[in-house]
């Protein structure tokens, strides 16, 4: 029997595990890399294998332009969930964070914390999966780093995703915008993300056909912001859902909102699951779906827009900004009685009282 | 101490002692315990609360009560 | 919420705007100009209905809604939770609990949430049925079950420790912590401060939904008939909580106080025998027990009896309570019984919110303060 010269055996992916000398920055990393990061994600930059990733300089329509830089880190457990994995909700995050500053998105940056353990299948699936978001947004990952901790030390994979986009002039979105009379809308349905992972995890053991609505909504973005609308805040209600950055814009602006619960789009079997835990949709969290402020006068043509595209189609007007010295987020009952929409100290935790 | 939900029951016999059943609410679905009531069958609606059925509703009471809340009522 | 289709069968219809604005103007129209009306709604469940919905604007002015007692979260006084917490750090116990518990402040700065923090195994169940799991697959190590609450959730506690018998698992046992509701009316109404020695005046209750499922409406009736107080069983959605205010108003009016049961559709007059032979026997009455805001009540709470005395953390641990008193300024105990509101507490807002709780009754999404302060504040002068 001959072996061909140089032959280097390859990782098992389909039952190897992640070790410890995939994480000590010699052969075996550097295979890792070659035959699983750079199979999925590889690109020019990437391709050079160097420590940093030399980018052009920030231009748009041949015009310097500003850059915006976004990072996030992500913890989900568990790693799968129904419509996605760690891997595209990390892309997915990221490009949203740059899309609801107005930003174009170029480029990705990713850091791995895998621990001991975990299957390789699972890592070339979630890699797999961040390359084709990427791909689809037409973001090359130009630069990434991987270490390893031992058992018990992680929770399967921890990944920070950074991103860097550019601004055009004269876009001014932020947090501190919104103004009385303004209108609030959002682009779809709340609270699928946070039912989606809560069905999968044990002890709560319930089963319901919801996916996550995990997106990259820079498209959706783009769309809405070529309507001409005046738009004042744009951002993505995660972790805490709508009512933590309601109240968020609400402290940075110092106004006060007034919500309609009747027009707020819920979808019912996320009603249900809700219901059956005790959560508020409201506090749930939501992965593609955007708050949008925008001027009363150009409510109909921002929802319009968001409406046009297919990641918008249930885009709802849900309130309105108002003058409010103490910043209070207040909602209108289906009953017609009126109640706060407070934000809540820690994660929404189901009950049964 | 009461967040309890009438749920409709889909599924009956489950369980290692035959008293799951598998119920319905919005299309939530989940597995719970029958074990404190007789004579559940599917179709019916449970009020559940922390995995057990407490009672079972009572759809022609439920009817009522809708009605007795559009009616203004007259004598005390 | 706006949704495609109707969904949820049975709670839909009981949150009806159109059916809510009827109901409000039944009721506007059955108070007696000048009268004032003031209805204890006892249940945790009702009060977080009632703020959650916004219902305190659909009535009336001279109808006033007193927050009870009926929050089991609330009613735990501080000891208990101290048990908890070392079981899970002293014993190294996995302590199963309800989510409820997991932020409610106990001795020392600490919560069962914080003693997570510092290395204490606590876990959260949503069912009982979680807890026995976790014994069967952790033989080797002791796991307790954290059972607080009133007559509903108690059945569920029963049935598992009768489960956790019949299949001889060792490794297993309770916290008993479970307290009835009858007793507890009876001291809000008994109370010292209630008319005619001054203080709150209740015209009526609005009777708990699911504990009147497990115990029936006839446990009511000594109360309609010694105190000579209206009682009206209400089911737990908004809708039908009016209609239970627009009875209670109807019977105050003309002087009756009968037990009635809006919530029909779920509660008999015997409630649910099982359920009941169930907590009989695994359960008896303590001699006494504290309450948090209502003292210490006699025959008011359950302790596992010796025929379980496997089963009983107590027992096994040689855990002996230790009462704790409040904090100085938490008004929690006058809130419980209806004497105070949750503005009238001077740290509420301010040094005690759902971030830094002083007491359990800004835990619990069902206590009077945690209701006022996630929901009701803007009704308030002050941020």
């Amino acid at each position: 029997m001959s072996v061909k010269p140089g032959y280097v055996r390859p990782l098992d992916l389909k039952n190897g595990r992640v070790d410890m000398t995939h994480g000590a920055g010699a052969r075996a990393m550097a295979q890792l890399i070659a035959e699983l990061f750079a199979r999925h994600l590889g690109n020019a930059y990437l391709g050079q294998g160097n420590d940093g990733a030399v980018l052009p300089a920030p231009m748009l329509n041949g015009q310097p332009a500003r850059l915006v830089v976004a990072t996030d880190g992500h913890v989900v457990s568990p790693l799968f969930f129904p419509g996605g994995n760690i891997g595209s909700l990390s892309v997915h995050g990221t490009l949203n964070d740059l899309a609801v500053m107005g930003a174009t998105p170029l480029y990705l940056a990713a850091g791995f914390i895998l621990e001991e353990g975990l299957p390789l299948a699972d890592l070339d699936q979630i890699v797999l999966s961040m390359a084709d978001v990427a791909r689809a947004a037409g973001v090359p990952v130009v630069t990434g780093d991987t270490k390893v901790v031992e058992r018990g030390k992680g929770d399967g994979v921890f990944i920070t995703t950074t991103g860097v986009g550019v601004l055009p002039d004269g876009l001014d979105l932020g947090g501190a915008r919104a103004r009385p009379g303004d209108v609030v809308l959002v682009s779809g349905t709340l609270g699928d993300h946070g039912v989606a992972i809560m069905s999968q995890r044990d002890h709560l053991s319930f089963s319901a056909p919801i996916l996550s609505d995990s997106a990259a909504l820079h498209g959706l973005v783009a769309q809405l912001l070529a309507s001409g609308a005046d738009i004042h805040c744009l951002r993505d209600p995660t972790r805490g859902g709508l009512a933590a950055t309601l109240n968020e814009i609400a402290h940075q602006s110092g106004v006060g909102m007034m919500l309609q619960e009747s027009a707020i789009p819920i979808k019912p079997v996320v009603a249900a699951a809700c219901e059956f835990l005790g959560l508020d949709p409201l506090n749930v969290a939501n992965e593609g779906k955007l708050v949008v402020i925008c001027a009363a006068a150009d409510a109909q043509r921002a929802l319009a827009a968001l409406q046009a595209h297919p990641l918008g189609v249930d885009a709802a007007v849900i309130g309105e900004v108002r003058a409010d010295a103490r910043c209070f987020v207040q909602i209108t009952t289906a009953l017609g009685g009126r109640r706060m929409v407070d934000w809540l100290t820690g994660d929404a935790l189901p009950r049964i009282c | 101490m009461c967040l309890a939900m009438p749920e409709k029951v889909i599924e009956i016999g489950r369980g290692p002692a035959g008293d799951d059943a598998l119920v319905d609410l919005g299309g939530v679905q989940k597995e719970i315990s029958l074990a404190l009531l007789d004579g559940v069958a599917v179709g019916d609606y449970v009020i559940l609360h922390a995995g057990y059925a407490l009672s079972q509703l009572d759809s022609e009471e439920a009817q009522r009560t809708l009605a007795a809340f559009a009616d203004l009522g007259r004598a005390p | 919420m706006r949704q495609h289709e109707p969904a949820m069968k049975y709670i839909d219809e009981f949150r009806d705007g159109a059916l809510a604005r009827t109901l409000a103007s039944k009721i506007a129209a059955q108070v007696q100009p000048g009268r004032h009306y003031s209805f204890m709604e006892f249940c945790g469940g009702h009060t977080h209905a009632i703020s959650r919905y916004g219902l305190t604007e659909l009535l009336p002015h001279n109808v006033r809604m007193v927050h009870g007692p009926g929050c089991p979260v609330c009613v735990l006084p501080m000891g208990r939770i101290d048990m908890a917490i070392r079981l899970a750090l002293d014993h190294g116990v996995i302590l199963c609990t309800y989510a409820d518990t997991l932020r409610v402040p106990a001795s020392g700065g600490l919560s069962l949430m914080k003693a997570k923090a510092r290395g204490g195994d606590v876990r959260m169940v949503y069912a009982t049925q979680d807890a026995l799991q976790i014994a069967r697959s952790n033989p080797d190590r002791q796991v307790v079950f954290f059972a607080i609450g009133f007559e509903t959730t108690t059945p569920a506690t029963a049935l598992a420790m009768l489960q956790a018998q019949r299949e001889g698992l060792t490794n297993f046992s309770v916290l008993c912590c479970h307290v009835l509701t009858p007793p507890a009316m009876r001291q809000i109404l008994a109370a010292p401060e209630h008319p005619p020695g001054g203080g709150v005046q209740i015209d009526g209750f609005v009777g708990p939904a699911h504990v009147s499922i497990v115990i029936g409406s006839q446990p009511y009736e000594v109360f309609a008939r010694q105190f000579h107080k209206p009682v009206v069983i209400a089911g737990f959605e908004p809708l039908d909580v009016l209609q239970a205010v627009w009875l209670l108003v109807r019977q105050v009016n003309a002087g009756r106080a009968d037990v009635e049961n809006e919530f029909a559709r779920a509660v008999l007059p015997g409630g649910n025998p099982k359920a009941q032979a169930c907590m009989d026997e695994v359960f008896e009455k303590r001699d006494t027990f504290e309450w948090r805001g209502l003292g210490e009540l006699p025959q008011s709470a359950l302790k596992i009896r010796e025929a379980f005395a496997a089963l009983d953390a107590e027992r096994r641990f040689q855990l002996v309570y230790q009462p704790v008193l409040d904090h100085k300024a938490c008004e929690c105990a006058a809130i419980l019984r209806g004497m105070k509101r949750p503005q009238d507490c001077a740290i509420f807002g301010s040094v005690c919110t759902p971030d830094n709780p002083v007491g359990s009754c800004m835990v619990s999404s069902e206590g009077a303060c945690a209701a006022h302060y996630s929901y009701g504040r803007h009704q308030d002068g002050v941020a």
